[in-house]
């Protein structure tokens, strides 16, 4: 609950925080609806063309992307306690695991852009330097779901990391943030991770053994 | 009825500039958005009237064929995004969620400033690529031809799109949160107004059906900049796919456009038959359901594409499907006239025009969603005429209604009622004077979108040319009364109408947080007794 006096339309600070959830509960449902199209456009093309995405998707590194999804799991593990620590008053803590969960957040994009440059070299990267004659074009098909997916996904992070890193800062300052806020960004925070688990199957293993 | 010169209301509660421009009231920001979708409004009332001025001869002789591509286009784009989407939720919802709640407020009303900055900011992109010289693809921007051929303004016109979108997002998301968490004491699911349900339903297509257009667009516009194939067949792509992506919205923003509209006339018809709403329940949920169903029918715009038949089978039966909780709705408004005490003013002959419309609208709807004739009509002004009676005479009819409904409510003054009921019935001639003979076309092989035709169909064309001057003295005229109103109105009370809901207890106009104390609600809305006295839904305020 806030410790502040509710904003002018709410009668109690109960009332306010069941909207903020509300409201960030709606917002998730329209990036649920906002990726599942993308997905949904994925899996046609992946049940048109599968053995081409098999393929194709043979040529994604899936250590990096394995180490990856350990990373974020493990981040998700801290913004949890993160939101423990901020409702039982423990104020360092939390601030330590939102700096952790930041963190990881940013070693997630260092990888992926480790990732990147990997594919680049292979020559794997649609409109800048795709090699169609020797992949062929379905699987500029897939790699370019591939970055329009993993690039959403980072952009996603990277705002998540601005939010989680100015809440670690501002959880040691004079005013700190209120438990509700926490909450909420980890609430955006665990939302950016499931993105990552349907996007790590889809990507990564389906099909990569047949 | 206090209406004192001394009085603080929302409206003197500041008048600089900046107090209307930094404003977080919920009222004054329906009062910039009325501004501003008025205006889209006769902008894309100066492409229709363009059109309907080249179509008055067989041959093209006003505009070059491309400039009228361009010209439908921009009709279509302005219409449906910039005016049709936001304009009665943003404006009447804007205004009267709260109060027909209770409420000081939205839930976030720095959100809902948000929300208007970025249809203005979209509004003026799209606005701006429209007066460079336009687009060409129409307003569903159909692949591959607007990613490989067209040589319009596609992205910019996109990204304005793109960005009014989270407009309708945000609003949804304020009035799902502000009808679940900010409702008076006493005021129960089953007491809200119908409108509030409608908006509520409205509210839900807003934020679950704009992402996947959003997401759609994106990827067209990666497509055109990066020339990569996503949709175009020649590049790997499957245009089918951009159609199904780009209806599962656009179908749902058919609902967004009439489901308000259902609202106001649900207000209005208790209210002018002085007689509680026939089967308010059947209503309510009849609300939720058409916003349902409304996700599953995209397939009927595609019934012409090459789609699995058995696809098509299932979508034309769940077209059919979706028609029964809007037929309900007709019956329902018809059964609370029955026996009860008509009052003729201009809300209520909006509301009649809307039934009468609509139902055209809607069963020429079924005619479209029967397989077989749907080939006959695909892409002929049957479909145009069908679409403009549900958009048009549906939607624009019910946005007129509440206008007028509330108007005394909105601004503390009186219209002259009998210019608006002049109004009211010259848009209904006008309106059908425009697209009757449309469905004639369409019947007879018209195509739409054609700037040159076989000049038998002339008469057609004029007789529909005709209309549309009419029905455009039809939507100027409220301009006119509306500026007297406002300056030389008389003062309007408190309920002008002997209406019921919560929004009429409170002064007109309302003061900055809509009631100086928190109404404490003991019925449901529409309680007339037998003489037709008004049972408020509270006590007082």
């Amino acid at each position: 609950m806030s410790e502040q006096p509710p904003a002018f339309q709410f009668a109690t600070a109960a009332q306010q925080d069941e909207a903020s959830t509300l409201g960030m509960w709606t917002f998730l449902a329209t990036e649920v609806l906002f990726f599942g199209a993308l997905l949904a456009g994925y899996s046609a093309y992946r049940i048109t063309h599968p053995a081409e995405f098999a393929e194709a998707a043979r040529h994604t590194k899936i250590v990096l992307g394995t180490a990856n999804t350990a990373v974020l799991l493990t981040s998700s593990a801290f913004i949890a306690t993160a939101v423990e620590m901020t409702n039982a008053g423990r104020r360092r803590a939390a601030a330590l695991c939102l700096a952790l969960t930041a963190a990881l957040g940013i070693a997630f994009i260092a990888i992926k852009g480790w990732e990147y440059s990997l594919e680049y070299g292979e020559h794997l990267v649609p409109a800048l330097n795709f090699d169609a004659d020797r992949y062929g074009g379905i699987a500029q098909l897939f790699f370019l779901f591939y970055f329009f997916a993993t690039g959403l996904h980072a952009l996603h992070l990277a705002i998540g990391i601005a939010l989680v890193g100015g809440l670690a800062g501002k959880s040691v300052s004079d005013r700190p943030p209120e438990t509700i806020t926490v909450r909420m960004i980890g609430l955006y925070w665990h939302f950016v991770d499931v993105v990552w688990i349907f996007l790590f199957p889809l990507i990564y293993l389906v099909g990569r053994n047949q | 009825m206090m209406h004192g010169s001394g009085t603080e209301t929302y409206l003197n509660a500041g008048t600089s500039l900046r107090s209307w421009l930094l404003t977080t009231d919920h009222k004054r920001i329906a009062l910039l958005y009325f501004a501003s979708i008025t205006f889209f409004f006769f902008v894309g009332g100066i492409a229709a009237t363009m059109i309907r001025l080249e179509l008055v001869t067989p041959a093209g002789d006003l505009v070059s064929a491309d400039g009228y591509n361009r010209l439908f286009t921009m009709h279509g784009i302005i219409m449906v995004w910039f005016f049709l989407i936001p304009s009665i939720p943003a404006t009447l919802g804007n205004f009267m969620v709260p109060m027909m709640i209770g409420a000081r407020d939205l839930a976030f009303p720095r959100l809902n400033l948000l929300s208007w900055y970025l249809y203005i900011i979209g509004g003026l992109i799209t606005l701006t690529a429209l007066l460079l010289g336009g687009v060409d693809t129409g307003w569903t921007f159909y692949e591959p031809f607007s990613t490989a051929y067209s040589n319009g303004y596609v992205v910019l016109t996109i990204l304005g799109i793109f960005i009014s979108g989270f407009s309708s997002v945000l609003t949804g998301l304020n009035f799902i949160v502000t009808i679940h968490k900010l409702r008076a004491p006493g005021l129960t699911w089953y007491r809200l107004p119908v409108f509030i349900w409608s908006t509520y339903s409205t509210s839900l297509i807003l934020v679950l059906a704009t992402p996947v257009l959003a997401m759609t667009l994106l990827m067209l516009t990666a497509e055109r900049v990066l020339h990569v194939g996503i949709f175009d067949p020649a590049l790997g792509g499957d245009p089918l796919l951009f159609q199904h992506m780009f209806w599962f919205y656009s179908h749902p923003a058919v609902y967004i456009m009439i489901l308000p509209s259902m609202g106001v006339v649900s207000e209005i018809v208790p209210c002018f038959a002085r007689k509680s709403l026939f089967g308010y329940k059947f209503v309510v949920w009849c609300s939720i359901a058409i916003g349902a169903i409304g996700f599953l029918v995209w397939g009927h715009h595609m019934f012409v594409s090459g789609q699995s038949l058995y696809a098509s089978i299932v979508f034309s039966f769940l077209t059919y499907a979706v028609a029964v909780p809007s037929a309900i709705k007709v019956f329902n408004w018809v059964a609370t006239m029955h026996k009860g005490w008509i009052h003729f003013d201009a809300p209520m002959l909006y509301a009649f025009g809307f039934i009468g419309l609509f139902t055209m609208g809607g069963i020429t709807g079924l005619f479209l969603a029967a397989l077989a004739v749907d080939v006959h009509v695909t892409d002929t002004y049957f479909v145009v005429a069908h679409f403009h009676y549900i958009m048009v005479g549906g939607a624009v009819m019910g946005y007129f209604g509440g206008l007028h409904y509330w108007w005394p409510k909105i601004t503390g003054r009186l219209y002259p009622e009998y210019w608006a009921r002049f109004a009211a019935i010259l848009t209904f001639f006008g309106f059908n004077l425009t697209f009757f003979p449309q469905y004639v076309l369409g019947v007879l092989g018209m195509p739409r979108r054609y700037q040159v035709y076989p000049p038998e169909f002339q008469i057609w064309h004029v007789l529909s040319s005709a209309g549309a001057s009419i029905l455009a003295v039809g939507y100027a005229l409220p301009l006119f009364y509306f500026a007297w109103s406002i300056l030389k109105g008389p003062r309007a009370p408190a309920n002008q109408w002997n209406a019921t809901g919560l929004e009429w207890l409170t002064r007109s106009p309302p003061p900055p947080h809509n009631f100086s104390t928190t109404p404490e609600v003991v019925r449901g809305p529409y309680c007339y007794d037998l003489d037709g006295n008004p049972q408020p839904q509270a006590a007082h305020v």
